[in-house]
């Protein structure tokens, strides 16, 4: 049915020029001219996939003036799963970044018709998101309070607005709902072929019935794509295949890990109603009841994320598994319970029939874009967990953005494909991961969620141990991460009671843990850092360092330097802590999910003829952490080396003994503030050093720590985490870094001339520690993060992260404070003054609390004998 | 006398039915015991149980006069037959009499007791290009007998394709069922192996190399393997593929299943019987081969490679194919024959095999010699051996042998041995893309469920499990309101089906619970389960089930390949 409306479409507007490249090849008349049509030998971008996301790449590269694009489409133009879209574009997403892309879609959209003549069926229905619990609408609540902040109006309604608006909804149940006016839906597959057309107009020639087979590589940079029809030379290639996009990945020679994994969904299309549903009728969203409905030629659709999902090609495509796409009503009946529930009038409704159509699903929800780590030129968007029009326009703009200008204009670090490594691309891994992403969808999203399937890839080699002590772990990057440590006499909630907003179950067990870390000592078993070893023959290794990090790591051996990968603008590209293991061995310590990132950023960056050897040595050591004033006691007994600050001073690091075990690194620092040391363990002497400290260090208390601990010092002492807070577009100058940068050593550097000028003109927004003032902690929300900041009244920025502080037995958090003009909008200067000077709340969930805001740690945290050595602290300062 | 009421295979022929304990309605579980203990019956009911136990044949038929064997516990008799408390001190043990109501068993307790022994095996799914033609198979046993004497297997042929399943049903103990069951798959294995592979098998004996892996077996955690007699099992085997080898006249022909399988039968059966009358110098094993070879049992097996299924059956267990039809509902092709007194042409091969003077002493009151149901079985030595071979294997074995009054007793009118044979009927069939599961079964499914419903059960069970047949809206007009009705039932029938993961456990259920309108009655699943182990021999036989469930696909591809 879709399919024929969308021929009759194509029909109408064949007429209009520069179509016949493809849309002929739907009339038999004119079929064999487009299939005469040979190939182009070259190109400057080749797109791969005809869809919305292909389509949405080439209407922008075009318009930015790149001309020379061919896009090539296996089967039809728009005839994958953005043709069985179910055409809503909803702005109410969990990201900031992910609002935007659809805010921009929903605005591209609305004027498509009007650009291109081609219709799209564009209608602003607006959506009702429901709320059958309170959980449920604190959710809402704070999706809300985000929406407004952006410009995107929005409003939390109750359920007797709710029936007003949609008289066949059953409203009984419902405690809330939220509004958003403005959203719409549309026709996925005439919004594709109005891209294609408008970029077809601009130059791109495109052509269907055209296979990618693989993607030509020499020296880790693309130069062509061998297809079914022959070569084509290019540049860059965008892989825009969707779900098959992870096969399209692998089939290079250089394979290109995309992580991503189709599942069968299902909706439902009726007949129209009696009296026919009109086209403006509000989108519904019940997701406690795992359904959306929206109208659709007088009847409705609805659809669903089922808590079974059935995932689809994991062996890749499969004509057995397409053939068997049929409807499957024993599997959409708690669907179809759930919609009459709601919607009970809808009982004597004809079926019309059940639509099954994959959709793509991503390891973490979020979509893939970016360029390949491993091969230049090579550009992905895909992976849409089901949102693909809502995201199409603006996941185009910002991937045609990153290749003309090299980055886009928004921090996309949450959807960037090098947060995935090759650990993400196991089948098996991909499939069990998706049957839980999916119901997530409308699963509750609270804060501190973890995943539960594809777990225990990566772990320490204490991690048996940790976990016998009552250790409950978090992921990150495939990575076995501690949380805390339930006591043995202790009981935790089931992992579905605990899901709160409120204050969490393991609030005492986390106090006892940071208790010990600043009256005693805890180790943490930090081993997910990503570690890098940087050597040279020559003095080849500072030269290159020093022009690719922003502080001065011309230090004398043994000393740390706290630095950053700048980018060209000055934001930060990674931070990370750099010791010099001697003249020319540098070891380097990042985030953990910067594994893949920061090694594609220094392999892109370093020359390519130097005798500079990069090793990743992430594997190699178990890093622990010792944290705490007896750390020192800890360490110079089982080394019988003296460790006070006069011998090991902060920031220093030296390779000695620690039990039988020789060759230990050994840190001052710990990355939260407090004092202590890190230790790097080869890994075979990790539980030997680990039984020696933990049986040392009984008589000064110790215990074991884990990461909501070291979340909860950190943020109290103002220390601001990469990917979390800080992101490539946060400049040193904006988050009180101005002593880790080597401005005044006239040395060059990459993002010095942008922080040069900004240091000029002043930064735009400043990264600031609030501290909530009249909140309660055990009653009220927790602020988590994305939580908008006013001052005096107006919006000024955005939580980054947030932690209880039990020294100060209050909320702090981290966010930027921009200075919007009243009048413009414009963003301006932001002084210490502009920030001093205000008064400020932060808005949980639609209730604000007053805070304070600071641009320094709170002094009181540092009383204890204060060694100079905590440079960490100190930088912050500024000069 | 011990007089014997229940089903047995060896004793009278009364079927459970015609027992005045359990009509149609069961009666309440007070009902069920006190009045029958109070008034006078009490001394039958009480000469039946304790007598009821005895894991083996003391005794022929209810015609035959007390006097005539008389039966005396022995000492000896404790090692051989493990006997319980009677039943008498049994229920006043458990003092049923002050607490009648905690005789009934919730359903978790229910399920516990039909789960107990349930095992269910997939082939792998990631198999590559050799899709198994079977998607897997789901078996249970329920124990009446203690212990059961019935017994299972099922492996995978690693040397040759194709898999092998089966059925025994043990008689006058279980040594003889406990060592087919571990002993004839390897045997049939071997016959199946060509002729490079037996001789690289020999080799590797030879020189003390690691052995190729024949068999992968599929086992519950209760299925065991007797680890004492492994060695000696392993020598006969041996003898049987250097056999084998020496047999071979270089021309390499194509094994032929159905003659590997009777070859397979037959040696076992031999071996059995050969290592009873050589004996062995371990005393405990010397008295293992004599108990395998004295006590008998049944056997049904199947073997699956590719659309070619075998089934060879030796006694009174069963082969059933559940098939499909084109309307969906399901029917039963019997694939086996059963060995006994029901079965003309076995009446008329016994006929012909003995003595026209024999014709009607060779089976009576339905029995061979008036004493065994089946008409085939492995062991069973009392109906094979000659007289004198008998009496001198007895007299030089153990004293627990000698003593024993089963062994000692010669059947009556027995002039012509062997009466008994373990050769099997081989049946073949090539699988079709309707044939969806394939049950095995010992006869305690049998007599108490016809082959019609037990393939309707399990039909359902699976299509249930499967969603076979997807509701499709087609061309019809059909509201969202039917279509939810529709669906609701659907899942619910699922539900009440689901309670089960395995079709087997599934199969019992309703074996052992059905009432008299075909639907499981938990009250009265519940009391044939709660039956204290001396009287549930009477009520039911044990009961073992493997459901082996194709794979139409693959099974659908063979024929499309052709």
């Amino acid at each position: 049915m879709m399919f024929y409306r969308l021929l009759s479409i194509v029909g109408r507007q064949r007429a209009s020029p520069g179509w016949q490249n493809w849309s002929s090849a739907r009339n038999s008349a004119s079929a064999a001219e487009a299939h005469s049509m040979a190939l182009p030998t070259q190109a400057q971008v080749v797109i791969c996939g005809g869809g919305i996301m292909g389509t949405s790449v080439a209407y922008h590269l075009s318009k930015m003036g790149w001309k020379d694009i061919v896009l090539l489409e296996q089967g039809r133009l728009a005839a994958g799963s953005t043709r069985f879209c179910a055409g809503i574009l909803s702005t109410a997403r969990h990201l900031t970044i992910e609002q935007k892309m659809a805010d921009y879609s929903n605005k591209l959209y609305h004027q498509l018709e009007q650009e291109t003549g081609i219709q799209t069926g564009y209608t602003r229905t607006g959506s009702i998101f429901l709320a059958q619990t309170q959980d449920r609408l604190i959710s809402l609540k704070r999706i809300n309070s985000r929406l407004n902040v952006i410009g995107i109006p929005s409003e939390i309604i109750s359920p007797k607005k709710v029936a007003e608006l949609h008289h066949l909804l059953n409203v009984h149940d419902l405690v809330g709902a939220m509004h958003v006016p403005e959203d719409a839906v549309v026709s996925s597959a005439d919004v594709a072929l109005a891209l294609a057309s408008a970029a077809s107009q601009n130059g791109v020639q495109i052509y269907d019935r055209t296979s990618v087979l693989h993607v030509m590589v020499k020296k880790g940079q693309v130069t062509g794509v061998e297809t079914d029809k022959g070569q084509i030379e290019c540049q860059y290639f965008v892989n825009c295949a969707g779900q098959w996009a992870y096969e399209l990945g692998l089939s290079n020679e250089e394979p290109v890990s995309i992580p991503l994994h189709a599942c069968e969904h299902f909706y439902l299309l009726t007949r129209p109603l009696e009296t026919p549903l009109q086209s403006s009728t509000p989108t519904i969203v019940d997701a406690d009841g795992r359904i959306y409905i929206r109208n659709w030629q007088g009847g409705i659709l609805s659809g669903g994320f089922e808590k079974n999902p059935k995932p689809i090609f994991t062996e890749g495509k499969n004509q057995l598994e397409i053939q068997n796409l049929q409807e499957d009503w024993d599997h959409f009946e708690p669907l179809l319970s759930s919609l009459l529930r709601r919607m009970p009038e809808l009982e004597t409704l004809e079926i019309m029939k059940l639509v099954n159509c994959p959709e793509t699903f991503t390891p973490d929800m979020r979509c893939i874009m970016g360029e390949s780590p491993a091969v230049q030129g090579y550009f992905v968007l895909a992976g849409m967990n089901s949102a693909g029009l809502s995201f199409g326009g603006g996941a185009g703009k910002y991937l045609a953005e990153w290749m003309v200008h090299g980055y886009p204009s928004e921090n996309v670090w949450e959807l960037d494909l090098k947060r995935f490594g090759a650990l993400q691309s196991s089948r098996t891994f991909l499939r069990h991961r998706v049957m839980e992403v999916m119901p997530l969808m409308y699963d509750l999203k609270v804060p501190r969620w973890d995943f539960q399937t594809g777990r225990q890839l990566r772990t320490s080699p204490l991690y048996d141990r940790l976990d016998a002590q009552g250790a409950r772990w978090m992921e990150k990057h495939g990575f076995e991460r501690p949380k805390y440590f339930v006591p043995p006499d202790k009981d935790l909630l089931a992992l579905e009671q605990s899901k709160t907003f409120y204050k969490p179950d393991w609030f005492d067990i986390v106090e006892s843990e940071v208790k010990c870390c600043k009256e005693a000592v805890c180790v943490i078993d930090m081993s997910s850092f990503t570690k890098f070893e940087i050597t040279s023959t020559g003095d080849q290794a500072l030269e290159v360092l020093q022009y690719l990090f922003s502080n001065d790591l011309d230090v004398p051996v043994g000393h740390i330097v706290h630095t950053g990968m700048l980018n060209e603008g000055g934001g930060y590209e990674n931070d990370c802590s750099i010791a010099r293991l001697n003249k020319r061995s540098f070891f380097m310590i990042s985030p953990t999910d910067q594994q893949v990132h920061c090694w594609a950023w220094l392999k892109k960056h370093m020359p390519k003829d130097s005798n500079l050897l990069l090793e990743d040595v992430t594997w190699k050591y178990t890093a622990l952490n010792l944290i705490g004033p007896r750390a020192v006691d800890v360490l110079s007994e089982l080394s019988y080396a003296p460790m006070t600050p006069d011998h090991f001073p902060s920031l220093f690091c030296k390779e000695m003994s620690v039990g039988y075990a020789n060759g230990i690194r050994v840190m001052s620092m710990t990355h939260t503030g407090e004092p202590g040391f890190m230790l790097y363990i080869p890994i075979e002497y990790a539980l030997h050093v680990y039984n020696e400290v933990m049986s040392v260090g009984q008589k000064y208390g110790i215990r074991n720590a884990g990461y909501y601990a070291l979340r909860s010092l950190r943020i109290e002492k103002f220390f601001a985490f990469w990917g979390q807070d800080i992101n490539n577009l946060t400049t040193p100058l904006e988050c009180g870094r101005e002593s880790r940068v080597k401005l005044e050593k006239g040395m060059d550097f990459i993002g010095r001339d942008a922080l040069l000028l900004q240091k000029q003109n002043g930064v735009y927004k400043r990264l600031t520690m609030f501290i909530l003032d009249d909140h309660d902690t055990d009653l009220d929300l927790w602020p988590w993060w994305g939580e908008p900041i006013y001052r005096n009244g107006q919006y000024v920025g955005k939580t980054t992260s947030s932690a209880y502080s039990y020294s100060l037995e209050r909320h702090v958090c981290l966010g930027f404070v921009h200075n919007f003009s009243e009048d413009t909008g414009e963003e301006q200067v932001v002084t210490a003054d502009f920030i001093n000077r205000g008064e400020y709340e932060i808005d949980i969930a639609g209730y604000r609390f007053q805070a304070k805001a600071k641009l320094y740690p709170v002094a009181s945290l540092f009383t204890q004998k204060r060694r100079k050595d905590d440079m960490e602290l100190s930088d912050l300062h500024g000069k | 006398m011990c007089v014997c009421p229940g089903p047995r295979r060896i004793g009278i022929p009364v079927r459970s039915s015609s027992l005045p304990l359990f009509s149609d309605a069961m009666p309440a579980p007070t009902q069920l015991f006190f009045p029958l203990i109070r008034n006078c019956e009490l001394s039958r009911i009480y000469g039946t149980a304790c007598y009821c136990h005895h894991k083996h044949l003391c005794c022929s038929s209810p015609y035959v006069p007390q006097s005539r064997l008389r039966y005396t516990p022995h000492p000896a008799y404790a090692t051989f037959c493990r006997p319980k408390e009677n039943w008498w001190q049994y229920t006043q043990g458990r003092r049923y009499a002050s607490t009648p109501q905690k005789f009934y068993l919730t359903p978790p307790q229910v399920n516990s007791i039909l789960k107990a022994n349930e095992y269910s095996f997939k082939v792998p799914e990631f198999d590559g290009k050799n899709v198994s033609s079977i998607l897997g198979f789901d078996s249970n046993q329920l124990p009446a007998n203690a212990p059961i004497e019935d017994r299972r297997s099922a492996a995978t042929c690693l040397q040759t394709r194709g898999m092998l399943l089966g059925v025994f049903d043990g008689h006058a103990g279980c040594a003889c069922s406990q060592a087919v069951s571990e002993r004839l798959f390897y045997y049939i294995a071997v016959s199946l192996l060509p002729h490079e592979t037996l001789l690289e098998i020999e080799n590797a004996v030879e020189s003390g190399r690691a052995l190729l892996p024949i068999l992968q077996w599929h086992k519950h955690p209760n299925d065991y393997f007797s680890k004492e007699a492994s060695k000696l099992y392993f020598n006969s085997l041996r003898t049987y593929w250097q056999e084998l080898i020496d047999l071979n006249t270089g021309e390499s022909t194509d094994i032929d299943v159905k003659e590997a399988l009777i070859n397979a039968f037959k040696r076992l059966d031999n071996d059995i019987s050969l290592e009873a009358q050589v004996g062995d110098p371990n005393s405990f094993l010397n008295y293992l081969v004599l108990r395998v070879a004295f006590s008998g049992a049944t056997a049904c097996v199947a073997h699956v490679d590719g659309v070619d299924l075998h089934v060879a059956n030796t006694g009174d267990s069963r082969a059933m194919l559940g098939v499909q039809e084109e309307d969906g509902s399901w029917s039963a092709v019997t694939l086996s024959n059963d060995h006994n007194a029901q079965n003309e042409r076995e009446l008329e091969r016994l006929k012909l095999e003995h003595p026209k003077s024999e014709a009607k002493s060779v089976v009576k009151q339905d029995r061979l010699l008036g004493l065994l149901m089946p008409f085939r079985a492995f062991g069973d030595v009392k109906f094979k051996w000659s007289i004198d071979l008998q009496k001198r294997v007895i007299e030089s074995g153990p004293d627990q042998l000698n003593d024993n009054e089963y062994t000692k007793f010669i059947p009556p009118n027995y002039h012509t041995p062997p009466y008994l044979t373990a050769e099997p009927e081989v049946t073949y069939h090539r699988l079709r893309p309707q044939d969806k599961f394939l049950v095995l079964a010992t006869d305690g499914l049998w007599e108490t469920m016809h082959r019609q419903d037990v393939v309707r059960i399990v039909g359902e069970y699976l299509t249930g499990m499967h969603h076979q047949q997807p509701i499709a809206v087609g061309g019809y007009k059909v509201t969202l309101g039917q279509m939810h009705g529709l669906l609701t039932e659907r899942r619910t029938k699922m539900s009440s089906v689901f309670e089960d993961q395995n079709a087997a456990t599934h199969l019992i259920r309703h074996a052992v619970g059905n009432n008299e309108f075909g639907t499981v009655d938990h009250e009265r699943l519940s009391k044939m389960l709660s039956l204290p182990e001396e009287l549930a021999r009477m009520y039911r036989d044990d009961i073992t089930i493997i459901v082996v469930q194709f794979n139409s696909h693959v099974v659908g591809a063979y024929q499309n390949q052709e």
